[in-house]
């Protein structure tokens, strides 16, 4: 039952598996060794037409033609669509990693924004175009739909739920991982499949453009001249599971989920606070859950989208946040090197983090040059190695949703 | 306001307040009129782009009479039906205690299941970005946010605590409740406002009628009030969410929903099916031996999805406020679940 549910106690959660694929390429190896470099992966949008849109590039990914073997078959297999491609090859690696089996009632709990956005505005064009015509639709309908999408993830590992699908607008991946979290830390289920994923979209596209969101020149978070952000997609998947379960079967642990905040910001539907008192409020949770004090957070993937208002407004927020130690923690933006991928956006940066803690680095924004006065703390503009235990994901979005995660460095205990 | 989560989630959890809107009218008084009459709603025309001779068919809301004060909100002013919904919806359901939320006083949580969400706006949206996206309105793109209308709502609340959009079929509103039982006994909230909501649009029609000509699509909201202090009506049980998938089928997740509910003589049965034999068939079959009252809300007020499934609850803590001891909701969705709840008399 989902309700109501016996008391249990409290569990510690960590991460078993691991997969991600944005623009940078497929898989854990050549995105960790693109995000410690800050290498950057922007080009030509070729998906949809571009040519009377402000901005005309975006970090779009490279599909494999194949994807991996899974429980699918052939027509399930024809019927995804570009968003259900990412979420699938996220999950292939982190299922690979973890070991997990096939199993009834293991939750999944997913972020996106659009889900199968691409399909949707087919079936639109179509319905517009030629609107006795109703070949294909009736497939466009049901796989534009993000459980479509959940479902069929679920049966590519033969998995059956409950779904769980956040659309918190760019929060949703942070969320999403969050509500995971949750239901693992309060002894509700022993495993949860996370993640976000989305696709770029040409609605989506010309939304940021429309709202001049989008940076005519290059994303340069947190930089004093910067002019707006740069869209991508992807996704990432994490196998969480509780401690105890982890160590029952053996399983290598990646790294500790070890806490999750969330805030809503009343203050505008698109633009937050200038004090950035919900991001404040929603790290504060994270760090509280977490049992952690500011000082002890040693890098922070800041959500820096690289507009004004955002990198403004989250910038005072960390100031505020890391009371008087704001110049020992290190941040950075990685959506400079893959854009922003909006409900992908939360998932994708806790792996960079998992990453950075398992691996003893920290990724640069590169593409900055001259870091805004207002940051007091230390911006990382440049490849930095170090072994660190704490680092904190922010995730922010339209509507004023604010989502905080705390990843831990995996040492054994 | 920082909370730190405890791990007792089995807390009792009570209604205490309900809200709707629906082709009956605003208000539960309307809805609950119409559920008493038993007469379906007239469905009207609606206009589709491409068909000069004909055109679909939905269950419309009404234009409210007289006119909610909310709508005259800065933040109102450019949405959609979905979010004056959603608003109305759960500001009758917290009733009084919408004060206490915006003067700090209730940590509330919000959440709001939508299925098609804010379609008016991504439709226009997308076709004006197809005509010509230089002159594509930079005021209506982020209305398309499936969270729009829960950011509208924590605004108009002043709220500032967890607030989640959630995304599926109709019985993701279910899963909703569960999730504010979840946040009340960890926490997390004080109180939580669960809507389920939809808008009608065109597109949506159109997108239906290739599953099922007969179906007559309609909007609105349904909003249940959750706290853990004694109210008159008792969420007892939300069952499994039993998915579509892999080997199992529709009527197999029906049955197990069946199997997870206590039924008594007494029960009141507000099931999701419409009359349409095809879309009723798993369950219909599910509770074939069933011999207790039963309203298909529906049936009177036209398939409205996450909004529909919002109406079914609502009926049935509004029965068990006229005197029913317990009713049950049995939610077999479009494609992907089947979940069902219990409300009982406290």
């Amino acid at each position: 039952m989902l309700f109501p549910r016996q008391p249990q106690a409290q569990q510690r959660v960590v991460v078993t598996g691991a997969g991600v694929i944005t623009a940078l390429g497929l898989g854990w190896k050549v995105n960790a060794a693109g995000f410690r470099e800050g290498a950057t992966a922007f080009r030509p949008v070729t998906l949809f037409d571009v040519s009377r849109q402000r901005v005309k590039t975006a970090a779009e990914v490279t599909i494999p033609a194949e994807l991996p073997p899974s429980k699918l078959n052939a027509h399930q297999l024809k019927r995804l669509d570009r968003a259900s491609k990412l979420l699938l090859l996220a999950a292939h690696e982190a299922c690979r990693q973890s070991g997990w089996e096939p199993r009834e009632q293991l939750p999944i709990v997913l972020g996106t924004t659009s889900g199968g956005m691409g399909l949707g505005e087919a079936y639109y064009r179509q319905a517009i175009n030629t609107p006795n015509s109703h070949r294909d639709q009736a497939h466009r309908v049901s796989h534009y739909q993000a459980q479509r999408q959940a479902l069929d993830l679920a049966d590519a590992f033969g998995f059956t739920g409950p779904v769980t699908i956040v659309s918190n607008a760019c929060a949703s991946g942070g969320n999403a991982i969050g509500h995971a979290w949750h239901l693992i830390r309060t002894g509700q289920s022993d495993r949860v499949l996370t993640g976000g994923y989305d696709a770029l979209s040409q609605l989506v596209f010309s939304g940021f453009d429309c709202l001049q969101a989008l940076s005519p020149t290059q994303c340069r978070p947190f930089d004093a001249h910067r002019d707006g952000l740069a869209l991508g997609e992807g996704a990432a998947v994490l196998t969480l599971e509780s401690l105890d379960s982890a160590k029952q079967r053996g399983a290598e642990i990646l790294a500790e989920v070890s806490g999750y905040g969330a805030a809503t910001d009343a203050h505008h539907l698109t633009q937050p606070h200038p004090q950035g008192t919900a991001a404040i409020a929603s790290m504060r949770a994270a760090c509280h859950a977490a049992d952690v004090s500011a000082e002890q957070i040693s890098y922070i993937n800041a959500h820096g989208t690289g507009t004004p208002l955002n990198d403004s407004a989250e910038a005072a927020a960390i100031n505020t946040w890391a009371n008087g130690h704001a110049r020992e923690v290190f941040v950075s933006s990685t959506k400079a090197s893959i854009g922003h991928l909006l409900g992908a956006a939360g998932a994708v940066e806790a792996l960079v983090c998992i990453m950075a803690l398992r691996e003893g680095w920290m990724p640069p924004t590169r593409s900055t040059q001259t870091v805004d006065p207002a940051c007091g703390f230390q911006f990382l503009r440049s490849p930095m190695d170090q072994q660190f235990d704490y680092a904190l994901s922010n995730s922010f979005g339209f509507g004023g949703a604010n989502a905080t995660l705390i990843l831990r460095r995996w040492s054994g205990a | 306001m920082e909370r730190r989560m405890t791990t007792n989630p089995a807390t009792s959890i009570f209604v205490h307040g309900i809200g709707a809107v629906s082709p009956a009218g605003w208000g539960v008084g309307p809805f609950a009129a119409a559920l008493n009459e038993g007469k379906e709603i007239a469905p009207s025309p609606l206009a589709r782009p491409g068909w000069n001779d004909r055109s679909l068919t939905v269950r419309r809301v009404p234009a409210p009479s007289p006119r909610p004060a909310f709508l005259a909100s800065p933040r109102l002013r450019r949405t959609s039906a979905i979010s004056h919904y959603v608003v109305f919806s759960a500001l009758e359901a917290l009733g009084a205690d919408a004060e206490k939320v915006s003067a700090g006083q209730i940590n509330l949580g919000v959440i709001v299941c939508v299925m098609s969400g804010c379609v008016n706006y991504s439709r226009r949206f997308y076709d004006e970005t197809l005509r010509d996206p230089t002159t594509a309105s930079p005021l209506v793109f982020p209305e398309t946010v499936f969270n729009a209308p829960s950011s509208h709502l924590a605004a108009l609340l002043n709220s500032t605590g967890i607030n989640y959009t959630l995304v599926g079929d109709p019985g993701t509103f279910l899963q909703g409740v569960a999730l504010a039982a979840d946040w009340l006994g960890s926490g997390l909230a004080d109180a939580c406002v669960v809507v389920g909501a939809e808008e009608n649009d065109w597109l949506t029609a159109d997108a239906f009628r290739l599953f099922s000509k007969r179906m007559v699509l309609s909007d609105g909201a349904g909003a249940l009030y959750l706290r853990r202090d004694p109210s008159r009506t008792q969420l007892e049980a939300v069952t499994d969410s039993h998915l579509f998938s892999g080997a199992q089928t529709r009527l197999m997740a029906a049955r197990r929903v069946r199997e997870q509910l206590t039924c008594s003589d007494t029960t009141l049965l507000c099931d999701a099916v419409q009359y349409l034999p095809k879309v009723d068939e798993a369950e219909n079959a599910a509770w074939a031996d069933w011999r207790g009252d039963r309203l298909s809300v529906k049936r009177i007020l036209g398939e409205g999805l996450a909004a529909a499934a919002a109406w079914q609850s609502v009926a049935a803590v509004n029965a068990i406020q006229q005197g029913r001891t317990a009713a049950n909701v049995s939610v077999v969705g479009t494609n992907q679940q089947a979940i069902g709840a219990r409300f009982v008399a406290a």
